[in-house]
């Protein structure tokens, strides 16, 4: 367990910085941003799943009153492929096509012009005068349809990627991924009992409360200032110079407060069509979706089928496991298929597995990442089955995962031997959590299912400035999502040795900071904390060679103690200490003002593994699921700021109940979207929820100061298959599928009986 | 958001003014009392420009009266004022439920049960609960007041019995006679900021015996229209109430529905769940009766 360390300010839960302007409403989203002569851009947005584009001709609307730009897919550059870089990823030229389709609309909603005018009504005049020509394709709707020999094709230049040698005709597979260990047959001959799943999860939203939203503006010389809500602005700079050909240095990104992400504002949709809609008017231009057009239009995650078998010895003893597991990757390839992959069986002992992944195209919205990316579903199919595998030994569900559960030196599923991680410990809290013995109401049921997610590194930036009075200023180049900037004054204020009132902290722009990769990946508390506890110790390398210089001393002689500089322990000198206060008001006399930086590439960020508990019960009359109970216990490394941690734990639970219990993305026959709002694509109100009772376990990241795991994914995997098995526990009847919605249960259970 | 004028008479003559002044000129003119619809059309479906005709203004669509022999509820009062009201809680318990769906408490300060049987939506939550306490619509129109009954007024999906001229001023519900109760419940799959699946509206009368004599049972959001099933009411009619009552009437309410497979449930979902809101309602409204 965690070791005892003496922290002041690590772990206490001081008001976050950004708090009153958010409450008050005076905090700048993405939106809110007005300049003079200002236009709004609008998107036109294919009425088709799947169609050529035979020509678009956006003279008429040009040539109305008070529309001072018209574009389409042909004044864009074309895109040479690439990597275009971020949590998103993907490739340029598919990002690119992405953002306004070219030759062919490939779902529902895919921008194919866009126009600037004077008002918002002007603007949507001027698309209904926008003729497009369309070749109506059949729309080819979910991953199994898709992954058929006859398909119709998405792409005819799509061949699988990754086997051994190239396909010889194209298909809709863009890419397939394997990982395998040992002998599965002989594995499954070992056992004596095998479990086996069919499960299939559709598409789901991230659904964020702040729509997407920027304003551009674009100077003759060519120099442009994009404000935005984004999850990393320095990489919408570089992607959006990417699509528009621009150099990188005559792009500015000023990134807005953000109402939420989740992995969705990690690549650009309006960005390039607003700087570009701008050079061509000569004014500022901004562009705002809908909640419509976010549904239909962004990246949510994908709907996937996959199928799972597990085989154990009566002891519980897992003795193989295969997974299938395909991904749907919506209009371009890059389904998270690679981490659904490597997660699946991440959390268990395993000698003999089978895994294999698929990233399928289908006539939807490009997916985007959606926190622990392609985690949740394939947890789910697993966590499910070895439910049923509990059952079958009857044994108690955590006991058998405690039974198989990796720890330290275990060669992971995906390939390195894991450090310390606490998944055991999260195993043992969650058993001997009260929750978990209490009686439960007449008629609910109890689900237990677990989750892990790798977290990343990745580069960040930081610089910290002493103001003359000793106060200090935190300057990071990560969007605040989580509460962030609170995290890093923390861990300045521990790291300096002051009280976290002395310390503030913004985000800077594309050009006041160093580049930051996205807040993403569960990172920034991670590796920009990295960034600013360096830089506070640049800063205390520096206080203590001016006390040094101050006393006569050298710099080795001189110890940072309590925010203050004293002399080492043996050094005979007979002088005051020198605190951080003392050292600014003299910076102007011993060197000029302090200025710590540091920039890097965090190694070594830790993974977290969670167990989750839901209560719930089923109405067998009308299928409809109440959730009494949910407890979220999560290996956090270290809490730094335990509201944000409990936070990124209720969340997650939340947005994995919702999308356990009713979120799904409904298409009619021909692709389009049926519940592309908030009424029918049901995200849980808060009193759909109990209040989530979160237990932080802390099994410190050895490559972090302060021991820190990021924490913002892992809350999301565990809860759907939590919720699926407490179905299975209320009512006797096993779902495979999501969502457990009332009329998907009902018809259950009515058959059941 | 849609152009549109807007103005605010101050009678209801002045209002039959300005529509029958639309009418003759072919102009598009509509009636505003909370806007909790309108205003959403406005914005998102339907921005064709309109004379938009604010009738909170008007003494009679602001009235509530629960008098003697009947009660009055003016087209502009809202739900929270409704809601607010012990008299009418007390008499039309099912009724106050149904108006208390609708909405968040900010949007139940502006949102009427007059402008929801209006908008006349399949799943509108206040149509089953006006049809089973027998309200009755009260429109204005030049030639003086005319009523017509809350299941006759909606003419089919958005669509309802005023003529060009007209509006609804507000409902009239005949007071209900002792040991009688009324109840109503909806299907959704949250629990709030949701709309219908099905709904169901039961009132109903017990004698001192506790034998029901007179009942009435409207069921929602299965059929283009709110529909008034006679044969649950029947079933429930000369019995305790008990669970074969129940269930009979249940079996009535799923065999009058004639629901769509959407987004929102199946055919076979709705017709079932509908006799499970029947006979719940049935249940609380008999319950309510006896106390």
């Amino acid at each position: 367990m965690a070791e005892a360390v003496d922290y002041k300010v690590v772990g206490t839960r001081p008001i976050r910085p950004d708090g009153v302007d958010k409450v008050t409403g005076r905090a700048q989203y993405g939106a809110d941003l007005n300049l003079p002569n200002m236009l709004y851009g609008k998107v036109l947005r294919s009425p088709h799943a799947h169609a050529k584009i035979k020509s678009v001709d956006v003279s008429k609307a040009l040539a109305m009153d008070g529309v001072y730009a018209a574009v389409s897919g042909a004044d864009f550059p074309t895109a040479a492929h690439g990597d275009i870089g971020g949590e998103g990823g993907g490739d340029v030229a598919d990002v690119a096509k992405n953002v306004m389709a070219r030759d062919k609309v490939l779902y529902h909603g895919h921008a194919v012009a866009a126009v600037a005018a004077t008002s918002q009504s002007i603007a949507d005049a001027a698309l209904a005068a926008i003729d497009v020509e369309y070749d109506v394709l059949t729309p080819v709707l979910d991953v199994d349809e898709a992954m058929a020999d006859d398909a119709p094709l998405l792409d005819e230049n799509c061949f699988t990627a990754n086997l051994p040698e190239k396909p010889d005709k194209p298909s809709n597979i863009a890419a397939v991924m394997q990982l395998a260990r040992g002998n599965v047959e002989e594995g499954f001959e070992a056992a004596d009992v095998i479990v086996e799943g069919d499960y299939n999860i559709p598409m789901a939203h991230q659904g964020y409360i702040e729509p997407h939203a920027c304003t551009a503006t674009i100077n003759e010389a060519g120099q442009a200032t994009v404000w935005c809500c984004t999850q990393g602005h320095f990489e919408f700079r570089s992607m959006t110079a990417k699509l528009l050909g621009m150099e990188i240095a005559d792009l500015k990104f000023i990134a807005s407060e953000i109402g939420g992400g989740f992995g969705g504002k990690t690549v650009v949709y309006l960005e390039p069509l607003a700087v570009l809609l701008s050079k061509q008017s000569g004014r500022p231009v901004k562009m705002m979706m809908t909640r419509e057009d976010v549904f239909r239009a962004t990246g949510p995650t994908s709907g996937t089928h996959c199928k799972v078998k597990v085989g154990a010895k009566k002891d519980g003893t897992l003795t193989a496991a295969t997974a299938w597991l395909a991904y749907e990757a919506g209009a371009f390839a890059g389904a998270p298929m690679g981490p659904g992959a490597m997660c699946v069986f991440a959390p268990y002992e395993l000698e003999n597995f089978h895994i294999e992944a698929f990233d399928v195209l289908v006539n939807k919205p490009k997916v985007a990442a959606y926190r622990a990316p392609g985690a949740p579903q394939a947890a789910h199919a697993i966590e499910v089955a070895l439910d049923d595998l509990a059952r079958q030994l009857d044994m108690d569900p955590i006991d058998l995962r405690l039974k198989n559960a990796v720890s330290e030196g275990t060669q992971a599923s995906y390939g390195p031997k894991f450090p310390r991680i606490g998944f055991k410990e999260c195993l043992e809290a969650a058993k001997a959590h009260p929750n978990y013995t209490k009686p439960l109401p007449e008629g609910a049921g109890r689900g237990v299912a677990a989750g892990f997610w790798f977290n990343v590194g990745m580069q960040s930036s930081a610089e910290v400035h002493i103001n003359e009075n000793g106060s200090v200023i935190v300057v990071e180049g990560n969007p605040d999502i989580g509460g962030s900037r609170a995290s890093m004054c923390i861990m300045a204020a521990e790291t300096l040795g002051v009280e976290y009132d002395s310390v503030r902290a913004l985000v800077g722009d594309t050009e006041s900071t160093g580049f930051s990769n996205v807040t993403g990946g569960s990172r920034t508390t991670f590796a920009t904390g990295m960034a600013v506890i360096e830089a506070c110790e640049d800063i205390i390398a520096q206080c203590k060679a001016r006390a040094a210089a101050t006393w006569g001393v050298d710099e080795d002689q001189v110890e940072w103690e309590d925010g203050q500089a004293v002399p080492a322990p043996g050094v005979n000198a007979d002088v005051k200490p020198l605190s951080l206060a003392d050292i600014a008001a003299s910076a102007h006399k011993t060197g000029g003002p302090l200025l710590g930086r540091a920039s890097l590439n965090a190694q070594g960020a830790g993974a977290s593994f969670a167990v989750n508990i839901c209560d719930l019960q089923v109405d067998a009359e009308t299928g409809k699921v109440d959730v009494l109970g949910f407890t979220a216990v999560q290996d956090a490394g270290r809490a730094i700021h335990p509201d944000y941690v409990e936070g990124q734990m209720q969340g997650g639970a939340s947005q994995g109940l919702g999308w356990a219990l009713n979120e799904e993305y409904i298409f009619d026959k021909n692709g389009v979207m049926e519940n592309a709002g908030f009424l029918d694509y049901r995200i849980p109100v808060a009193s759909d929820l109990p209040m989530i009772d979160c237990e932080i376990v802390e099994v410190p990241n050895p490559s972090h100061p302060y021991g820190v795991r990021g924490v913002g994914e892992t809350p999301i995997v565990a809860p759907l298959a939590a919720a699926a098995n407490a179905v299975r526990d209320a009512t006797g009847v096993r779902v495979n599928d999501l969502p457990l919605s009332p009329p998907r249960l009902l018809d259950a259970i009515d058959s059941a009986e | 958001m849609g152009a549109f004028a807007y103005v605010a008479p101050t009678t209801v003559a002045e209002a039959l003014g300005v529509l029958e002044e639309h009418a003759s000129q072919g102009k598009r003119a509509q009636i505003l009392a909370g806007g909790t619809d309108l205003l959403v059309q406005l914005q998102s479906v339907d921005r064709t420009p309109r004379t938009i005709v604010d009738i909170k203004k008007l003494e009679e669509a602001n009235r509530v009266e629960v008098g003697a022999d009947e009660t009055f509820v003016g087209a502009a009062v809202a739900s929270a004022v409704l809601n607010e009201n012990e008299e009418l809680k007390q008499r039309f318990p099912g009724l106050i439920e149904a108006a208390d769906l609708i909405g968040s408490t900010q949007i139940q300060g502006r949102a009427t049960i007059a402008g929801n049987l209006c908008n006349a939506s399949p799943a509108g939550d206040t149509i089953p609960a006006l049809i089973a306490i027998g309200a009755v619509c009260v429109i204005a129109s030049e030639s003086g007041n005319r009523e017509l009954a809350v299941e006759d007024f909606v003419t089919g999906v958005g669509t309802n019995a005023l003529q060009d001229g007209e509006f609804l001023v507000g409902l009239k519900i005949p007071n209900p006679p002792a040991r009688t109760a009324d109840a109503y419940l909806r299907f959704i799959p949250r629990t709030e900021m949701d709309i219908a699946v099905a709904g169901a509206g039961v009132a109903l009368t017990l004698d001192d015996a506790g034998t029901c004599t007179a009942a009435r049972v409207s069921i929602g959001a299965v059929a283009p229209t709110a529909l008034l099933v006679t044969a649950a009411a029947d079933a429930l009619v000369g019995t305790s109430v008990d669970d074969d009552a129940l269930a009979a009437a249940a079996a009535a309410c799923s065999a009058a529905a004639s629901p769509i497979t959407d987004k929102r449930g199946t055919v076979e979902y709705r017709r079932k769940v509908v006799g499970v809101l029947c006979k719940r309602a049935a249940a609380i409204a008999r319950d309510r009766a006896q106390a």
